[in-house]
């Protein structure tokens, strides 16, 4: 099985405020789009990031061929990477199912 | 029309110094620029200090000066100062009276100061005029007594209070980024929905555009829709790059909540102009039944010593956890008893570099790394304990053995002392909104002429 980050174009992931994380995955091709927003599981997001799914918000983005997600910081008391661009790594490593 | 100058996506990043140029050269009808953020942690905020250096700021501001005296124009910062605190407010402030004084400028400027006393949050909390967002806890006396600093973002209401005065320079606390863009296409009665769009794309300058470092960018706005056109030679602006930018640092990138509304960019169309404008129509703003602002609060939880210490033993490095938890658990112990303390009335972490450092539990990659940074965070009710504490670790972290009946190893320490005194650490901890009757209750507003012949 591929990784998500060898079929899509990148990962990216950043801060949204104080106690939001979110990820960017830009799939370039259109038939790229269309596999991660089929075959990418919102449960296993939601489990890599040990999140309730309930609370991890999904965008399917057709027009910018992007999914995105986002949720509340893990750590926001004595945060481990202050500006969240490493949580993007452990979904680009993830394999498809 | 109304036509917003935007150097670059903060003060201190730099800008492309032909591109500002040609910007004045367009006869802009106001200058903006954000100062802050809070996306380098709550110490700033805490502390109420700006992140960048009072040189290259001060260099940086001087020219945007200088760009806003010839254009004839407004000038406006808003979170001056990084944060947007009172003391980096005034921060900034004075670095504008010195440069004025250093150019023989005369200029109005108009100060807006966003700091929120805690009586008037609980009050408005008594009264049920404090709301929690997501995520949300209950806003405590003791935890309001722990603050060292707390603001509410301005909205546009208070920038075009700020405005209003004739200012030639606005120095604003802590604002919304977009509000500072928004402001006043939004009093010259520009559609509405593309005030907050537009100010939205450009907030982080030419980020919404190739060459994104070039920084500076131009909008028009008018009655149904903005155009944002990247000034800088090879920067061009498409509706991907411009789409794409709703996505930058927003946990929704369809809906944007400010101070008397929200915005909503579903419906929004982007269209090539050229090959480097972009024209924007169709996001909607919705305004709220309560006019509210948001809150930030930094409060001290504790004071740090740090250590790092490096293990390049093979067998150390494959045992670095059991290790790590080891000394965790014996000098938690040893402070305990030596100094008095309650445990859990202070912390030792030790993270690891080299295995999970930067994601903690979230790591899923494993490996067999070639050493491994050990670096050790004390957190203690004082600094003088914080350092106590980090010098009984410091001889674990040194010498301490895998097992009790081998040799006494010795690992590598890259500092002399060991220990580096970090000061107080802060957490944000205000998540919440302060709903207001008069936009201006919370903010206030200082005029004064410099005056230099």
């Amino acid at each position: 099985m591929p990784k998500l980050g060898e079929i899509v174009e990148k990962v990216r992931s950043k801060n949204a405020g104080p106690f939001w994380i979110t990820v960017d995955i830009f799939c370039g091709a259109s038939d790229a789009f269309a596999t991660v927003r089929d075959r990418l599981m919102t449960a296993r997001v939601a489990a890599l990031y040990a999140t309730p799914e309930e609370t991890l918000k999904r965008f399917d983005i057709p027009d910018l061929a992007v999914v995105k997600f986002s949720f509340p910081r893990p750590d926001p008391d004595r945060p481990r990477d202050m500006h969240g661009a490493s949580y993007a790594a452990p979904l680009a490593e993830m394999e498809l199912d | 029309m109304t036509r917003i100058l935007i150097p670059s996506g903060a003060l201190g990043l730099g800008f492309d110094r032909a591109a500002l140029a040609r910007g004045v050269a367009n006869k802009p009808d106001l200058i903006a620029i954000d100062g802050g953020s809070t996306d380098s942690g709550p110490s700033y905020l805490g502390r109420g200090v700006s992140k960048y250096s009072r040189a290259a700021t001060k260099a940086e501001w001087a020219e945007l000066m200088a760009a806003r005296a010839a254009a004839g124009v407004p000038l406006v910062i808003g979170t001056a100062g990084t944060c947007g605190a009172g003391d980096a407010v005034d921060w900034l402030t004075q670095i504008t009276e010195d440069v004025l004084r250093e150019t023989g400028t005369t200029a109005r400027i108009a100060v807006l100061k966003s700091d929120q006393p805690a009586e008037r949050l609980l009050r408005a909390q008594a009264a049920g005029r404090l709301r929690p967002l997501s995520p949300a806890w209950e806003v405590t006396p003791e935890l309001l007594a722990e603050c060292t600093n707390i603001v509410a973002l301005a909205g546009a209401e208070q920038i075009n209070a700020a405005l209003a005065t004739g200012a030639d320079i606005v120095i604003a606390g802590r604002t919304t980024d977009t509000a500072i863009i928004a402001a006043l296409p939004l009093s010259r009665g520009d559609h509405a929905g593309a005030a907050w769009h537009g100010a939205k794309i450009g907030e982080c300058g030419a980020l919404c555009a190739t060459n994104p470092q070039t920084g500076v960018l131009q909008i028009d706005f008018d009655a149904s829709g903005f155009t944002v056109t990247p000034l800088a030679e090879g920067s061009r602006a498409t509706p991907h790059t411009v789409s794409a930018h709703m996505l930058y640092e927003n946990a929704d990138p369809f809906t944007l909540f400010e101070p008397g509304g929200h915005l909503h960019v579903s419906a929004a169309r982007y269209t090539a102009v050229d090959d480097r404008r972009v024209r924007a129509e169709g996001a909607v703003w919705h305004p709220s039944d309560d006019y509210t602002v948001k809150l930030e609060g930094a409060r001290i939880t504790g004071y740090q010593t740090v250590l790092l210490a490096l293990v390049r033993d093979a067998r150390y490095v494959a045992h670095i956890d059991p290790w790590c938890t080891d000394i965790r658990h014996r000098c938690t112990a040893k402070a305990a008893a030596r100094l008095g303390l309650a445990e859990g009335s202070f912390a030792i972490e030790l993270r690891q570099i080299g295995q999970d450092a930067t994601l903690g539990a979230l790591e899923t990659r494993s490996g067999n790394a070639a050493e491994i940074g050990v670096l050790g965070i004390v957190t203690a009710p004082t600094q003088d304990l914080a350092d106590e504490i980090g010098k009984l670790l410091n001889p674990y972290l040194l010498h301490h053995p895998l097992t009790p009946e081998e040799e006494q190893p010795t690992f590598a320490f890259p500092f002399s002392p060991a220990e580096i005194p970090r000061g107080p650490d802060y957490a944000f901890c205000l998540n919440h909104l302060l709903v207001l009757d008069d936009p201006m209750a919370a903010f206030a507003l200082t005029v004064r002429d410099v005056v230099h012949a």
